[in-house]
């Protein structure tokens, strides 16, 4: 990491600190702002939130392994998460499973090498009744089929 | 210590909210319930594990630890309550109505040996193979529920690699069993914080940040996590075997350095009840063994009061006499080793405020390849020195590059308590029933003032013992010479002497109320590292910090278990042996005056006392590269 | 790139589904005093809707009778049940019921601050939700003197969760909202006493919430007409699974599954799952019991399986499930989970004995009892229902060595 890039993260934390307070209870919120913008939460980052809210680093990185949304390895810049629990697996997501494996050459769990997918697995997501379902960063694309699936892959930046 | 409430750690493991009456005789103060169908009363608030035991009623525990806010994650603990659904734990339980409470039914005796047995299915390797085979709370707990088979299966291969980074302390999560004990100890206890869980749901691991290295995180060394793990989980870096090794090379000349906490606890390796000191004992088993010299490290603690005692007076000096507003002030002590690495993570910019005498240990070793080894005509090469402590981080201390003073690795190895009971075991000895011997000459006497270094406020008593005496020329006004605001496990003491009717050499000090403050465990360093960052230390001149919750013979090094019961049984023997002696200040011992007679002639703080006898410090900073 | 998910609601309702102006229930509890609304609420027989089914009466009546100098109304729309995805549908197209009933919980319970624990899952809702807010700010429905009563000031925040089913738990989900892991606590304390920052804390289901208004609006009464006696008012289904009209529904309690697949249109049902992962599988031969408190309990998750499923695989499912969402710290959840999970795919595999899957059921009997909360304690749940109901199938009609 470079030292402006440094920096430049130093400050959106400080900013971030400010927006939610210095108290421990902003600690999420923080992180979720972080991961949003780079995908994931760098060691140096971790420790920078750490300090400007007196915790000790090694906390901040329990909080963020305990949640599954967060990361502290880099992520592509778009995390799809596939459902996987029972009604969309009932539905058909293994031949999602399937074809976004193939479409993408990776596995689930690992991110294209140019750095634009992130393939993940997820548990329930409350889309039952329309599965199989999938979030693509916060949106969520139901009653899918291999095609569509491939389909809308195409169509994220 | 622990008890207050600590906004780091989640409300879950604080202690509980309930209100304990003051005074349990007045209406709603107590309350009778039933436990296994005997009615008794206990104070509002009191949890069920507390009344169990006020009754003679055992229940078993593991995440529960007397110096630690409660968990509750173990489960081992459940017991029944009557309305109750599900099983309680004893540990969290607050007694806030007339309840009835059952401690061995079936379902709970199942819940028990099932929670066992789960925790034995995950936890990998043997008991024969562990160093803390019979004297593990597993061990104990699978003997106590009669467990003879698997019956959820056993691990058979490692999950994790054994990290053995760090010079002071191993860890091997293949025996954790997640109490979470040492994050416990780590967060909350010490506010190192270099542990915590991480992840989820089955892949949780205890880990450090990032998963790194234990060396390369901010560790302080201080090893008190080792002391409340329950299994084998954590434990001291054991160089016993190079230590056999140099014994048994009849080229070496092996030299050992005996500290004070280690001789009043050791007997607890041998089945004695805390509070029993071994030091003639010991003398006589380290010969035994095969050791060359057994030294009293209370010596080299008499000369670091010589050498830091002085460097106080200088520093008044300059502060007061010659006005130089570069001297810093409080002066802080820098014996424990622990403490040095936490001020140069926690602290780097207040390193100037910190003592530059070495610890006793190093000063031993820097004398022993020097001095000693120029009056016995040994070749300092061929000597090796090793010191039996309290303490784990004084393995990394002795590793540090800064210390060759000597031209040799000073120390070259630090022995904790349980590994030197371990090598008297292994060699056939039981140590209770050893003849009692005296130490070896040239450093055969010290003081009881070089003795009381090892219970937290010992170093503080030493010092005022002697400065006092050095600036007015009388003994301290302490009955006994016993200066009792330093004792007691209070977690920050403070108190002062005033001086008066100096002696010529120190009349710049007539009348100065000399303020000191104690502080044991590195939570309550914090706390004293913030007070002297307001500016409310101005008017200290002196702080003892000890790493370790009750100074030295609480130590990371010390037998398991460990508690405040046990730590003030420790004191006790460490105060009586003080008191027994002769000579108990440290300006008095004739081998220390000898050594700046006939070597450090230059007297102490001198150039060459400096080169030997003092060191410097890195700021290393929080930072995790 | 727009989501493409719909509401699947599927018919009107007695209660929720029923018709409500925004603000109305707010200004019937303003002009009671708080002790009148508790009444109102305790004569409405109003039970936690999440699944546990503890009177809310009595929970805000515990918070309003506290002296703390700070009170938290949270409302938990966590919801991660597997088949669950009512509060979805309530908080897209009804957000005016649960803010309302935020608002007057707020009023009861002499709370200035609401929070809305919303999972991450969901963030698509987010943007909504709080230009909702704003709106309801415009109108003096949140704020300071709302609706101009004198004194009573709140305010609504939504924070996301990160992921985590457990954080569901209420404890966890504080744990989570002061910045820590979502560990459940250790209860008693229970958050009535210690809640959000130490302060007392209602923790509401977002669909409890949603009851409100309308009790407020047509009295406890009215609503203690609908459902059963020990099980009153209305309940709303996540239905999902083999059937031709999966969706949301609004049931009066006391339903019965033959009545709720005949509407959703199952055929050739096996099994049904009710309250999710954590709920109990229930055979065909049982279809005539009850969903209500006193029989069946539910969050309203409903998962129909027809006679093509296997149920092993489903039961896999399940506790691949537990063993990720574990929160990991007490003994019995996170390795007896795992234990679980290794003794289905023994079954899977053939190579298991009677009597080691009888000690898993044995097991799962004692985790039932001795987890730290309610995960580990419902996650055997399916393992033994399954297992028990099921045996046929699983054990003998394929015989040993399934694939």
């Amino acid at each position: 990491m470079l030292v402006y890039e440094k920096n430049a993260l130093s400050e959106e934390i400080e900013l971030l600190v400010e927006k939610y307070g210095v108290d421990r209870s902003s600690l999420l919120q923080i992180l979720q702002d972080v991961q949003r913008k780079h995908n994931h939460i760098s060691d140096f980052a971790q420790q920078e939130i750490a300090r400007l809210l007196s915790i000790h680093p090694v906390e901040v990185n329990s909080v963020i392994s305990f949640y599954s949304f967060l990361h502290s390895q880099p992520q592509g810049r778009n995390s799809i998460k596939l459902c996987q629990t029972i009604s969309c697996d009932m539905a058909g997501k293994q031949k999602i499973e399937d074809a976004l494996t193939r479409e993408l050459g990776i596995s689930f769990g690992e991110t294209t090498k140019d750095k634009k997918y992130t393939l993940e697995h997820t548990n329930c997501m409350g889309m039952c009744d329309q599965g199989p379902a999938m979030l693509i960063n916060d949106k969520v694309f139901t009653r899918l089929d291999p095609e569509k699936a491939v389909n809308i892959l195409k169509e994220v930046e | 210590m622990a008890k207050e409430n600590n906004p780091r750690i989640p409300v879950s493991q604080q202690p509980f909210q309930v209100q304990k009456p003051e005074d349990t005789t007045a209406i709603g103060g107590t309350i009778s319930i039933e436990v296994n169908e005997k009615k008794v009363s206990v104070p509002f608030g009191t949890t069920i594990l507390e009344a169990c035991k006020e009754n003679q009623i055992h229940v078993p525990t593991l995440c529960h630890h007397p110096d630690l806010c409660v968990a509750g994650v173990c489960r081992i603990c459940v017991v029944e309550v009557d309305g109750m659904r599900t099983l309680q734990t004893a540990c969290t339980f607050p007694i806030t109505s007339p309840i009835k409470i059952h401690t061995s039914t079936p379902m709970v005796r199942k819940a028990r040996r099932h929670i066992i047995d789960l925790l034995l299915s995950e936890h990998y390797g043997e008991c024969y193979s562990c160093f803390r085979n019979e004297n593990c709370e597993l061990q104990t707990l699978a003997k106590e529920y009669g467990v003879d088979s698997y019956t959820f299966g056993h691990i058979t291969t490692p999950k994790f690699d054994v990290d053995r980074s760090s010079a002071s302390v191993v860890r091997d999560m293949n025996k954790c069993i997640l109490c979470k004990r040492c994050v416990r100890t780590c967060i909350d206890l010490q506010e190192v914080g270099c542990l915590e869980a991480l992840d989820r749901g089955h892949e949780t691991h205890v880990g450090t940040f990032l998963d790194k290295p234990l060396a390369e995180v901010i560790c302080i060394n201080c090893g008190q996590c080792i002391n409340r793990c329950p299994t084998g989980a954590l434990r001291a870096n054991d160089p016993s075997d190079q230590i056999w090794n140099a014994i048994d090379d009849p080229k070496k000349h092996v030299v050992i350095q005996t500290a004070p906490s280690p001789r009043a606890a050791i007997g607890e390796e041998f089945g004695i009840e805390p509070g029993h000191s071994f030091t003639g004992e010991l003398n006589s088993a380290l010969k035994r063994i095969g050791f060359d010299k057994v030294f009293d490290t209370n010596y080299t603690a008499d000369l670091t009061i010589i050498e830091e005692g002085t460097e106080l007076l200088n520093r008044l000096k300059k502060a007061l006499v010659d006005k130089d507003e570069s001297v810093k002030i409080p002066q802080f002590t820098s014996c424990s080793p622990g403490w040095i690495k936490f001020i140069e993570h926690f602290y780097p910019e207040y390193l100037d405020y910190l003592s530059t005498a070495k610890s006793p240990q190093q000063m031993f070793g820097a004398i022993t390849k020097t001095f000693y080894a120029q009056e016995a005509k040994i070749n300092p090469a061929d000597i090796v020195t090793v010191a039996l402590m309290p303490c784990s981080a004084k393995k990394f201390e002795c590793n540090r590059p800064e210390m060759d003073s000597s031209g040799f690795k000073d120390v070259d190895y630090g022995l904790t308590t349980r590994e030197m009971a371990k090598m008297i075991k292994e060699a056939g000895i039981f140590l209770p029933e050893m003849p009692k011997s005296h130490f070896d000459d040239p450093f055969g006497d010290a003081s009881g003032a070089g003795l009381i270094f090892g219970a937290t406020g010992g170093v503080m008593e030493a010092a005022l013992r002697t400065v006092y005496e050095l600036v007015t020329g009388r003994e301290v006004p302490f009955k006994n010479l016993n200066i009792t605001p330093c004792r007691g496990f209070e977690g920050i003491k403070q108190a002062s002497v005033k001086l008066e009717n100096c002696v010529d050499a120190y009349k710049f000090l007539e009348g100065v109320e000399v303020k000191f403050i104690v502080a044991h465990g590195t939570a309550n360093a914090t706390k004293v590292m913030e007070m002297l960052k307001k500016g409310e230390l101005n008017d200290v001149h002196f702080v003892e910090i000890m790493a370790c919750p009750g100074g030295c013979l609480g130590g990371g090094g010390q037998p398991i278990p460990t508690s405040e019961e046990i730590r003030t049984k420790r004191a006790q023997a460490i105060y009586a042996e003080d008191e027994s002696l002769e000579l108990r200040k440290s300006h008095e011992n004739p081998h220390v005056k000898l050594l700046y007679e006939k070597f450090l002639t230059e007297g102490p703080c001198s150039e060459k006392s400096h080169h030997l006898l003092h060191t410097h410090y890195t700021k290393r900073g929080k930072f995790i590269s | 790139m727009e989501n493409n998910l719909d509401n699947n609601k599927k018919r009107t309702g007695p209660v929720l589904f029923s018709k409500y102006t925004r603000g109305e229930g707010i200004k019937k509890a303003l002009a009671m005093p708080r002790e009148d609304v508790l009444f109102e609420l305790k004569s409405s027989g109003l039970k936690g809707r999440g699944g546990a089914g503890f009177p809310t009466s009595t929970k805000w009546m515990l918070v309003a009778a506290s002296t703390a100098s700070k009170k938290f109304i949270v409302c938990n729309a966590d919801e991660g049940e597997p088949g669950t995805f009512k509060d979805r549908v309530l908080l897209m197209e009804y957000p005016e019921l649960v803010f309302d009933g935020m608002v007057i919980a707020g009023y009861t319970i002499g709370a200035k601050t609401g929070i809305v624990y919303l999972r991450g899952e969901y963030e698509y809702l987010l943007l909504q939700l709080e230009e909702y807010l704003m709106k309801m700010r415009d109108d003096n429905l949140l704020g300071k003197n709302i609706l101009s009563k004198e004194g009573f000031d709140f305010d609504i925040s939504i924070r996301l969760g990160s992921g985590a089913y457990v954080c569901g738990e209420e404890t966890a989900l504080i744990e989570s909202l002061e910045g820590h892991r979502g560990e459940p606590r250790n209860r008693p304390p229970y958050p009535v006493n210690t809640g959000y920052l130490g302060f007392p804390t209602v923790v509401n289901n977002v669909e409890t919430l949603a009851s409100v208004p309308h009790i407020m609006q047509k009295g406890g009464d009215w609503f203690r007409l609908i459902g059963t006696d020990k099980s009153t008012g209305s309940k709303l289904l996540s239905i999902s699974g083999d059937c031709e009209k999966p969706g949301v529904y609004e049931i009066p309690w006391g339903t019965t599954i033959t009545e709720l697949l005949q509407f959703v249109g199952a055929q050739n049902t096996k099994a049904v799952q009710v309250g999710g992962a954590s709920g109990i599988c229930i055979p065909k031969r049982n279809f005539d019991r009850h969903l209500a408190y006193e029989d069946i309990a539910t969050g309203g998750s409903i998962i129909i399986f027809n006679e093509s499923r296997d149920m092993l695989h489903v039961l896999q499912n399940f506790m691949e499930f537990f063993v990720e969402e574990s929160c990991g710290q007490c003994t019995p959840c996170r390795i007896g989970n795992t234990k679980l999970l290794e003794g289905v795919k023994m079954i899977r595999s053939g190579e298991f004995t009677f009597s080691y899957i009888n000690a898993l059921k044995d097991l799962g009997k004692s985790m039932q009892v001795a987890s730290k909360c309610g995960l580990g304690q419902s996650s055997p749940n399916a393992f033994i229902s399954i297992l028990e109901n099921f045996k046929d199938e699983i054990f003998f009609h394929n015989g040993y060595g399934r694939k």
